[in-house]
């Protein structure tokens, strides 16, 4: 036991000797330097109480950041960059408010946020006079890319916006038109169906019906519940014709419960059923299966959405100090801001950021639970620059006003 | 007598179809690799037909011609290893390692040495045919792809996608030289005829470096613009250099067009409108003809190279990836 643990440790330190020593003789270093990308996280317990078959993981998020980390460090390996990953984890506001400042007065000034809205922009508000870049790795809340955007504040995960036009253009093209809307009680529930109405509006979808959920979800898990959720949902239902129930239910209370149980046999969509996502397990295009093999084979379980976006976050990052030769959190900021910048995200086309507001433009997957039913923008929704732009909010419409 | 000549009949046509058959087996031949059917389509180049389709390991993509023109080489990328397709009796007749998922690969001048993208893992492999055995493996950027070997055997290309450079190897000490930063996604990698420079194809950056071989510099970089494309369709993947020296073709993915560049001042001259997702190509012993395989519309584009005209497109297999033209 002891000897194998030595033996072990021993083998390690060889390794680590090698991959200190190990420098590329191809390695042109015409822009040395490290770069020191802080994870701000506040740290949630979340859980899904209808789908408790797949929980959220703890490291959600982190998992994609560190990946990233590693990808930034094998250019970095060839251009003499170095990209560290300091991960500032906090239980609350206070503590991440406090993580913030301490690594503000350390020098750090690129962050990758997992923070909810309002607590975003506090942080902020406190970074900007220092000159720090927040990228948003998993909000997806419309009014951070609206009225209360920031110039400092970038966001990569599709907004509910986004979202909502990824599943309305799809409705469209299958000319699908009439939908059901059922909205859960939580304020995520009341954004998302709010992008849902807009949405639908924009793309001429009509909204035959509009209704509250207002079952009582703990209900389904006594004995024998399910046939009360059967009768409720056929209760909902009945009266309206409709070719797709969406629905919007972020914290999977009761979307699981729709599908088969309705007064008449319509599929379910929005944050169940098919559903519009940056990402899921079930996409293996566009050479994405390498992303999704890495992940797994460093966290040992499948990328969600959220660790997508951390992964983008510091990717993006770790590309702004590559492409502009450039360790300086000045001259990486300019260039994600410039529109040089784009990002590969195993979506096809490159990825860069809306200059009015801030969000990563890309196309948006249409999913189930075991397979990938569509990528959005669907074919035919044209626009004078970028097709994705037909996604969210578009320039004339915009809201943000950051200067 | 009518019996005789029953016979005869009967004879003559043995004699056609054993005549035929020989020429069938002699013909040029167009072999396609299929990813998502896991087959090869193996076409005669003179009728556009289908000879036989050939099943092989799972996720076939990168495909080479042996020297001598009597085998292909498969990367077999799910089934992680090499296959062997014999030319001849079309069957495979052998397989050879090559380390995780291999995308694709380049064969040395001498016919010996496959070295081999390993994109899983981050890997140049170098693969000793004669003794089916992984002489060395090379670390490269993350998720290779691209290979090329100069026409003179000493110097490798490898592109890496996400580290997004061009990475020059040393053939006979395997150390990398030198790392040239290109547009993002770089997937294809060729040399041209002299071996001074070096096209290399970004995906995602949608553009195209030449890099001179001497200096590891970028000397021009070639992007493209097509009136009522996007420019997020705009991709490009394969190379064809033309052995005149005067055509680059790149295929420029789900813009489904084909770019006619001049090699010489860099200039786009013309886009040819092929199938859907258009990857990879290969040139006919002539040069007269280009062939494009197409992987949404599963199918294989002819490009007249005189005309410079799309002439033709002939079904394949289940997401077309490669092509090599035997003779």
């Amino acid at each position: 036991m002891q000897r194998g643990g030595n033996g072990l440790r021993s083998a390690f330190a060889v390794m680590l000797f090698v991959l200190l020593a190990w420098r590329p003789a191809g390695a042109q270093a015409p822009a040395g330097g490290a770069v020191t990308i802080v994870y701000l996280a506040l740290a949630q317990h979340r859980s899904y109480p209808e789908t408790y078959l797949d929980q959220p993981a703890a490291d959600e998020g982190i998992q994609g950041a560190r990946l990233a980390i590693a990808d930034d460090n094998t250019t970095g390996r060839f251009t003499g960059q170095n990209f560290r990953l300091q991960e500032a984890i906090a239980p609350d506001e206070a503590g991440v408010i406090a993580a913030f400042q301490a690594a503000l007065a350390a020098g750090q000034r690129d962050f990758v946020t997992d923070l909810p809205a309002p607590l975003l922009l506090r942080v902020a508000d406190l970074g900007q006079a220092a000159g720090a870049t927040l990228i948003d790795a998993t909000d997806t809340d419309d009014s951070l890319r609206g009225a209360d955007c920031r110039r400092d504040v970038l966001h990569v995960l599709p907004s509910r916006a986004m979202l909502a036009d990824a599943l309305m253009q799809y409705l469209v093209v299958k000319n699908w038109r009439h939908i059901m809307l059922v909205t859960g009680k939580t304020a995520g529930d009341a954004l998302y169906a709010q992008a849902i109405r807009t949405a639908a509006h924009k793309f001429l979808v009509s909204i035959v019906a509009d209704k509250p959920w207002t079952f009582n979800p703990a209900a389904q898990q006594a004995d024998t519940g399910h046939f009360e959720v059967n009768t409720e949902v056929a209760k909902l239902t009945e009266g309206y014709n409709y070719d797709v129930l969406v629905v919007a239910d972020e914290a999977d209370d009761f979307g699981d419960e729709l599908s088969y149980r309705g007064f008449t046999p319509r599929p379910v969509a929005g944050t169940q059923g098919l559903t519009p996502t940056a990402w899921s397990r079930v996409y293996d295009e566009i050479a994405s299966t390498q992303l999704q093999a890495r992940f797994l084979h460093q966290a040992k379980r499948w990328m969600s959405d959220r660790d997508y976006g951390a992964w983008l976050a510091v990717r993006a990052f770790g590309e702004a100090a590559t492409r502009s030769a450039s360790t300086d959190a000045a001259a990486i900021a300019a260039y994600l801001h410039s529109p040089a910048f784009t990002l590969a995200g195993y979506k096809g086309p490159p990825l860069s950021f809306r200059p009015w507001d801030g969000q990563l433009r890309q196309p948006v997957l249409l999913v189930d639970t075991r397979s990938l039913v569509s990528v959005s923008p669907q074919p035919g929704f044209l626009h004078q620059f970028y097709e994705t732009d037909t996604l969210g909010v578009d320039q004339p419409e915009s809201t943000c006003h950051m200067h | 007598m009518p019996h005789a000549l029953i016979l005869l009949r009967r004879l003559a046509l043995i004699a056609l179809l054993l005549g035929l058959g020989t020429r069938l087996a002699r013909a040029e031949m167009i072999l396609v690799s299929n990813e998502k059917d896991n087959t090869i389509t193996v076409l005669d180049a003179a009728s556009l037909k289908v000879i036989k389709t050939v099943p092989v390991g799972a996720r076939p993509r990168g495909i080479v011609l042996s020297n001598d023109g009597k085998k292909l080489y498969i990367c077999t990328s799910d089934a992680d290893h090499i296959e062997v397709l014999d030319l001849k009796t079309l069957t495979v007749t052998q397989t050879l390692p090559s380390n995780p998922d291999p995308e694709l690969f380049a064969l040395s001048p001498d016919g010996k040495t496959l070295y081999i993208s390993n994109e899983n893992d981050s890997m140049v492999s170098v693969l000793d045919i004669p003794a089916s055995h992984i002489e060395t493996e090379i670390p490269t950027g993350v998720e290779p792809e691209g290979m090329a070997v100069s026409p003179d055997g000493k110097t490798i290309v490898n592109t890496s996608e996400t580290t997004s450079m061009a990475h020059f190897i040393d053939a006979a000490t395997h150390k990398m030289v030198a790392s040239v930063l290109v547009g993002s996604r770089p997937r294809f990698a060729a040399f041209n005829k002299d071996g001074s420079l070096v096209w290399v194809s970004s995906e995602v950056g949608g553009s195209v470096a030449v890099i001179d071989v001497a200096s590891h510099k970028v000397l021009h970089t070639i992007t493209f613009a097509i009136p009522g494309v996007p420019k997020e369709a705009i991709q490009a993947v394969g190379i064809a250099l033309s052995a005149d020296g005067r055509y680059a073709f790149i295929a420029l993915g789900p813009a489904n067009r084909v770019a006619v560049v001049d090699a010489k001042t860099y200039a786009v001259e013309k886009y040819l409108l092929v199938g859907q997702r258009v990857w990879h190509m290969a040139f006919s012993p002539d040069q007269k003809t280009l062939y494009t395989v197409n992987g949404i519309s599963n199918d294989m584009s002819v490009i007249d190279v005189p005309d410079l005209k799309v002439t033709k497109s002939v079904p394949v297999g289940q997401l077309p990836w490669g092509v090599v033209v035997a003779p």
